[in-house]
């Protein structure tokens, strides 16, 4: 029973370890940079199929492919942001929601002429299959590195927007851009260096979300939901926020479906509401 | 006045035949050489839109085999998207293909709940429907139009649950995904695998969208049932294969069973080595041992470089078949005449020999049991036996045929 | 009479604000209206679609009511499409197949849910209301999806079979009597809705939605209007749901999707919001661009549908209806 428990932990950490790669560059876009951006799918699914070509068409080993699906992400990130996104920042949230869903649907439609409409495969080196014993618990080879990645990321997100100078100029120019801007700080790059940063971490999070999630062209739309979870329930900008409304969320969805699997659909959402009602700016929102 | 009436009349009696024949002329001409369009009415964006892209690829491929027309009618393809999520559309777009195309025949149809939607506009519009991906047993009786060149869900899951009982599965855990063709999957199983005197451990339903098949697949492996039977969505067959995979499934000595879905050939090279050793029963395999097959899927592959076809793929590769065979019986017939000239239908398909059940209107067809094997680096479904002319309900009426070596 | 002393003036007939709505319908709603029912007849191919337009165009509306008269972000509100769409069809399949209580009941059933669950709804962030909107509407869709012997499950309600509408007029294949039908019920709700957001009520509302901390300083209960304008906008959403399910004599699980509720947002958004018609527009822009793009190409038109909708953005701020009135105030400006 013990053992169960602890499995079932783990697979929870697991769980919200992934759901916050994949929703974590939207809390920086959404978060510091407040746009709305609903086609953090696409990046994520850029950073997918960025992965899969270079290591089906091209041989590339998996984790060489990571660090250049985060660069492929946040290269178009830069581009879009410079040429179309700067436009609307000071634009109505509802706008930017409009766009940016205009910008899924393009994504779709596009990957599906280049991809077609079939799920893609990843192959994971032999290092990363199977289970490992620890202490007589299974655990999934995979998941321990989903988790591990966790780690990293969360530390070195911190360690930039808290210890940096580009922190500072990042939660300046977001709580005053004027004042900012008089302080001589270069908001404009500022904000493309954000949004580049945030589009490669769905990036990131596209490519190691393969395997769990699959990738096909839906993956745009698909998981919108859970993102958006994430985010709205950790509170939009924070890392602390997103990683502890990840965890919540993953460990009770698998608890929830690996104990009592007849109301396995309902838990997330039940949760998403309960949460919202009780923390209506997230667990660590900024209050305005 | 005598001698004037007689040519006056007969002029008359000439010109009243001319007429009538001109008049009938037209009527005769559009029946018999006015071109054949056929509706398909598909998925092909949103999540099921492999199954729009298989179907159209068959079609496509069938009507470049077989000429571009049949019994002197010229046959035109009207290719519509409906998304594959919302009735609504189906519905308006077999509507608007019966009133403004004026199509002879409406097919395609992705989904259940799509075809429910849609028999309706058959029914009053007399126009054959055929049901070319859609599963649910109960389908054809939503309209006398309606002909399934497809599958149902009993037909490809029936023969697994015999074959499960006979081989030493005495203990199943299910896993089906909540929604009705899950549910009529797990339902066959169950009753045929207690029939015949097996265990169910469990069954579990997993929500329709679901990323994570992980605590579901660790309850499996948890009860230490001897096979887990599954039945997904196809899309979402690699999530599961990884996951029991990766949690030792195989290891711990549990056999994957169920009906074909879950290793469909869509996304079977996707799955690479996880796959293998999966038993299914299907109506379909890319890999079925025959010269039709064989011509069929170098065909297919040829015009359609990376795709591999499918089990949707011979629904409407056969659904063209059916289409084709009426209209060469009855070449300006109505619809109830097309509907009746397809009753019956006797053919070898790439999938084997099948037939439509007079009586029901639905399929009747050899179902295989297959293992998922690597060839040549690729795993594919190879065939190991087979039950001959199983039932739209799942009924068996043959024993059990070895297959090759 | 001078009123440049307010603070000797008696409080008499203080001057009204000027561009305070008012009831007078405007040539351009005439010219509307006028273009809904001459497309019965100019295109008598598409009556299908026209309806469809309609239904949407309804349900836009309603969300407009709430988003953009009250300020409630919603990405859920296809929960009470739903329960009106489900409403009208468990009526019909038990036997109650007549069009127009039918249509009553969806929209009673529609706002008692919706009553329900604005306790959950009118309080919170923007970011609080989208998520437990979506909520609601997920919990809906998953809940349907438990209760096959009501719902009829993923496969759909089966055997909803419509009674000709007054007695006179079946539902047929063209969709003429479906039009007609959505047009009429349309027109009449429209008529309402269009009195209420004009009335004190509607002006406080957008009190509301402009400083929601002001409005209580004013003797205004936000909650309790809030709350009421939900309920209203949850009833009309619940008889488009209806209207949709005795149309085409068919209700599945799809009324409850997210998808339905995130194209609704974008619709309304495209026609421009916290004016009534920008619902309509939006629709129709919308389900017209769908329905000639996708016939044009089967597999991509989304991209082009995608390109739209971000060119809208970039060009024309506050919808359709919002660059229509840059233009004209532009317009305004030049002429004399």
């Amino acid at each position: 029973m013990i053992g169960n428990a602890l499995g079932v932990l783990f697979d929870g950490v697991a769980y919200g370890s992934l759901l916050f790669i994949i929703s974590i560059g939207l809390s920086v876009t959404m978060g510091l940079m407040n746009f709305v951006n609903l086609a953090h799918g696409a990046f994520a699914m850029l950073g997918g199929y960025a992965c899969v070509v270079l290591m089906s068409r091209a041989g590339v080993p998996f984790l060489a492919t990571l660090p250049i699906a985060f660069v492929v992400a946040a290269l178009a990130g830069i581009v879009l942001e410079r040429t179309l996104y700067v436009r609307l920042y000071k634009a109505p949230p509802l706008d930017q929601v409009m766009f940016s869903i205009g910008l899924v649907f393009m994504a779709i439609a596009a990957t599906t002429y280049f991809f077609g409409p079939s799920q893609q495969p990843v192959h994971l080196p032999g290092f990363l299959r199977g289970q490992v014993q620890v202490f007589g618990l299974g655990l999934g080879a995979y998941r321990i590195f989903l988790i591990a990645v966790v780690a990293v990321i969360t530390l070195s997100l911190h360690l930039l927007l808290v210890k940096t100078r580009f922190g500072a100029q990042v939660r300046a120019s977001v709580d005053n851009a004027v004042a900012s801007a008089g302080l001589g700080i270069n908001v404009n790059r500022v904000f493309g260096v954000t949004f580049a940063l945030g589009s490669g971490l769905a990036g990131l999070g596209g490519g190691l979300g393969i395997d769990v999630l699959g990738l096909d062209p839906t993956f745009a739309f698909k998981y919108m939901v859970y993102f958006l979870l994430v985010v709205a329930i950790g509170g939009a900008g924070t890392i602390k926020g997103g990683l502890v409304a990840a965890m919540i969320l993953g460990i009770c969805d698998v608890a929830g479906k690996y104990y009592i699997p007849q109301v396995g659909s309902f838990i997330i959402y039940f949760l998403m509401v309960v949460l919202m009602i009780a923390f209506p700016a997230g667990l660590y929102g900024r209050r305005t | 006045m005598n001698r004037r009436f007689h040519p006056n009349r007969r002029r008359i009696l000439q010109g009243a035949a001319g007429a009538a024949a001109l008049g009938a002329l037209p009527r005769f001409a559009f029946a018999q050489n006015a071109p054949v369009k056929i509706g398909l009415v598909l998925p092909m964006t949103g999540p099921f839109a492999s199954t729009g892209r298989q179907i159209v690829a068959a079609c496509k491929l069938y009507l470049q085999q077989h000429g571009s027309s049949v019994a002197g009618r010229p046959v035109e393809l009207i290719i519509k998207d409906d998304t594959g999520v919302a009735p609504e559309i189906t519905k308006r777009i077999a509507q608007e293909m019966v009133v403004q195309d004026k199509v002879t025949i409406l097919a395609g149809f992705g989904l259940t709940p799509l075809a429910f939607a849609a028999a309706p506009v058959a029914t009053e519009a007399k126009v054959p429907m055929i049901v070319m991906a859609a599963g649910t047993q109960v389908i054809p009786q939503r309209s006398p139009f309606i002909v399934r060149s497809g599958f149902t869900l009993p037909q490809n899951t029936a023969p697994i649950a015999v074959w499960a009982s006979q081989n030493k599965l005495n203990r199943v855990f299910t896993l089906v995904t909540d929604y009705a063709p899950g549910l009529d999957s797990e339902k066959t199983f169950v009753n045929r695998f207690k029939g015949a005197g097996g265990t169910i451990v469990e069954s579990v339903r997993t929500p329709l969208k679901n990323p994570d098949y992980a605590p579901f697949l660790q309850r499996a492996k948890d009860s230490k049932a001897d096979a887990l039977f599954v039945f997904v969505p196809s899309g979402e067959g690699l999530a599961v294969m990884k996951q029991f995979d990766e949690r030792g499934l195989k290891q711990a000595g549990m056999k994957m069973i169920g009906p074909g879905d879950v290793v469909d050939d869509d996304i079977l090279p996707s799955m690479g080595a996880a796959a293998v050793g999966v038993i299914t029963s299907m109506n379909y395999s890319a890999a079925h041992d025959s010269p039709e097959n064989k011509a069929y899927v170098a065909a297919m592959t040829k015009a359609n470089p990376g795709l591999r076809p499918n089990f949707h793929s011979v629904g409407g590769w056969d659904g063209m078949h059916l289409i084709y065979e009426a209209l060469k019986k009855q070449p300006g017939g109505s619809g109830e005449q097309l509907v009746e000239a397809m009753k019956g239908m006797k053919w070898t398909s790439p999938r084997g020999p099948m037939s439509i059940d007079p009586a029901t209107r639905d399929v009747i067809q050899t179902v295989y049991l297959r293992e998922t094997k690597m060839v040549n680096g690729e795993p594919w479904n190879i065939e190991f036996a087979k039950y001959d002319n199983v039932g739209p309900d799942g009924e068996i009426p043959g024993p059990l045929l070895k297959m090759g070596a | 009479m001078p009123a440049s002393a307010p603070s000797a003036a008696p409080p008499v007939a203080a001057p009204i604000v000027p561009d305070l709505p008012t009831d007078r319908w405007r040539p351009a709603e005439i010219v509307f209206w006028l273009a809904a029912i001459a497309a019965f007849f100019v295109f008598p191919q598409d009556r299908v679609l026209g309806s469809q337009i309609l239904i949407t165009g309804m349900f836009a509306v309603s969300l407009d009511l709430i988003l953009g008269y009250a300020g409630i972000v919603s990405l859920g509100h296809a929960a009470y499409f739903g329960i009106g769409a489900y409403a009208a069809g468990i009526l019909a399949v038990h036997g109650w197949g007549e069009p127009l209580s039918g249509l009553l009941v969806a929209g009673i059933a529609g706002g008692i849910v919706g009553f329900a669950t604005s306790f959950l709804v009118v309080r919170g962030s923007d970011l609080a209301q989208l998520m437990v909107t979506l909520g609601i509407g997920l919990m809906l869709y998953e809940g349907a999806n438990q209760l096959p012997s009501i719902t009829g499950g993923a496969d759909g309600l089966p055997g909803v079979t419509i009674d000709k509408l007054l007695g006179r007029y079946s539902f047929d294949l063209a969709g003429s009597t479906a039009y007609v039908y959505s047009l009429v019920v349309l027109f009449v709700l429209f008529i309402g809705v269009r009195r209420l957001v004009a009335s004190p009520f509607g002006l406080s509302l957008r009190g509301v939605r402009e400083n929601v901390k002001r409005m209580p300083a004013i003797g205004a209960p936000v909650t309790r209007r809030l709350i009421v304008i939900y309920t209203v906008s949850a009833a009309l959403a619940g008889v488009a749901g209806g209207l949709l399910t005795q149309t085409t004599q068919f209700v599945g699980l799809d009324v409850f999707g997210f998808p339905r509720s995130a194209d609704l947002m974008i619709m309304l958004v495209l026609g421009g919001t916290g004016r009534l018609y920008g619902g309509l527009i939006g629709a129709a822009v919308f389900m017209i661009a769908h329905h000639w793009l996708s016939d044009l190409n089967p597999i991509y038109w989304q991209f082009w549908l995608g390109l739209l909708l971000v060119v809208v953005v970039l060009f024309a701020r506050g919808g359709l209806l919002g660059a229509i009135d840059v233009l004209r105030a532009r317009f305004g400006k030049r002429a004399p």
